[in-house]
């Protein structure tokens, strides 16, 4: 398990750690029953405060990723298939929204980002 | 216990400083940094918890018990680390551990040991011989050697190299892997706190300006950079604490919003650290 934290980030630290855990568990690096890192182990390994790790474990949990027993940890939800096809969905979304308004930025036509894509749909 | 440590109304009063009715608590579990600058009363504070000092007024209690009433018992459960060295000179390591360790009703010789190898001290050396680094060491190794729930410690952290200060915090952190201990220390080294704590408690002036989680107070503010013509009277009565140059202005801000309507893209806005907030509320 990666989980990299910048300290320099405009982006508030728990939200970089819930995007990563959620990341790896959309790419099932992390399964279905994984144990993830006690809050307090985390914190420490990370040198991040014991509230901040909490604030991102509570995010996960309300987004259905994970479920946390207590007195035993916090494990990988069982993900609904169609839920999860979902939000993969909505990750590449955000993703195209990102490419849109960079290239809006370079004034660049829709025709020539299809272009673009064309081609890399062929060669990736 | 709902709270290990909490302060109301507290009061004391000197002939030139006051401790104006301060009121705090800690959860346990949680890592509480106590910041202000020097003279702020971080040090009285600590006193009074620790009854080192009389109260004028007000209320502190420590596992839920008053700290009067049930001093023995509390201080037993305590692991205190002063910011001067309250240690025999004449005694060597060992002869003042004999002396600490018959105070504790839970005294650990392994762990002490433990952290006298860790910390590279000589059990035979004389407490006059310790550096002021190797003297601070001592103190944290007899404050986390009898199974403590609460650790205070006061300025544990000043007059510590980096490398050694990073130690301390690994420690600390040992320490709060259980759920039901505790730390709170002053410092004025607000890195250190950047990274460990869960709230912050800022003293200035005898009386506290806020005592909030981390990560909301980080949240709140934030400093706006912007070139000298942006400035007028109304304006600088906005910000917290304003700084001036020839080529234009620094200033410290809780109210985010208010600046990036008025002026959009014309400002720099980025994360306040710790140390931002304290100068800039402190000088105004």
């Amino acid at each position: 398990m990666r989980i990299i934290v910048s300290n320099s980030s405009n982006e508030p630290i728990y939200e970089q750690i819930s995007k990563q855990i959620k990341g790896m568990i959309l790419k099932g690096e992390l399964k279905e029953g994984d144990l993830l890192p006690s809050i307090r182990g985390l914190a420490k390994e990370l040198q991040i405060s014991v509230i901040t790790t909490k604030r991102a474990y509570d995010e996960l949990e309300k987004e259905g990723f994970i479920q946390t027993v207590q007195g035993k940890g916090s494990y990988v939800a069982g993900q609904n298939k169609e839920l999860m096809r979902e939000k993969k969905l909505k990750i590449i979304e955000d993703k195209l929204i990102e490419v849109v308004r960079e290239s809006k930025l370079l004034d660049l036509k829709y025709e020539e980002i299809e272009e673009m894509l064309k081609i890399l749909f062929q060669e990736v | 216990m709902k709270y290990i440590l909490e302060v109301n109304q507290l009061k004391k009063e000197f002939k030139d400083f006051k401790l104006d009715s301060i009121s705090f608590k800690l959860e346990p579990g949680y890592i509480m940094g106590f910041i202000g600058p020097n003279g702020a009363g971080k040090s009285t504070t600590i006193k009074l918890i620790m009854n080192l000092l009389k109260k004028d007024g007000g209320e502190i209690k420590v596992f839920g018990k008053d700290h009067i009433k049930h001093e023995k018992e509390i201080k037993d459960r305590i692991g205190f680390v002063y910011d001067q060295n309250y240690y025999y000179e004449d005694l060597t390591i060992n002869q003042m551990r004999n002396i600490v360790a018959s105070f504790y009703s839970k005294w650990d010789d392994k762990q002490f040991n433990h952290y006298m190898s860790q910390f590279n001290l000589n059990p035979k050396s004389k407490i006059r011989t310790l550096s002021k680094g190797m003297k601070m060491k001592f103190s944290l190794a007899i404050a986390l050697s009898h199974h403590a729930d609460l650790i205070i410690m006061d300025e544990p952290t000043s007059g510590l190299d980096p490398v050694f200060r990073r130690e301390i915090l690994d420690i600390l952190y040992d320490i709060i892997q259980d759920e039901n201990k505790s730390i709170f220390f002053s410092t004025h080294i607000t890195t250190d706190l950047e990274k460990i704590a869960d709230y912050i408690t800022f003293i200035n002036d005898g009386k506290i300006v806020f005592s909030q989680s981390k990560d909301k107070i980080l949240e709140s503010y934030a400093i706006v950079k912007g070139g000298p013509e942006l400035l007028d009277d109304s304006t600088r009565k906005k910000f917290l604490g304003l700084r001036e140059t020839k080529f234009g202005f620094e200033g410290l801000t809780d109210d985010l919003d208010l600046f990036k309507r008025n002026f959009g893209d014309r400002v720099l806005i980025e994360r306040a650290s710790l140390e931002d907030i304290m100068v800039y509320s402190v000088r105004g």
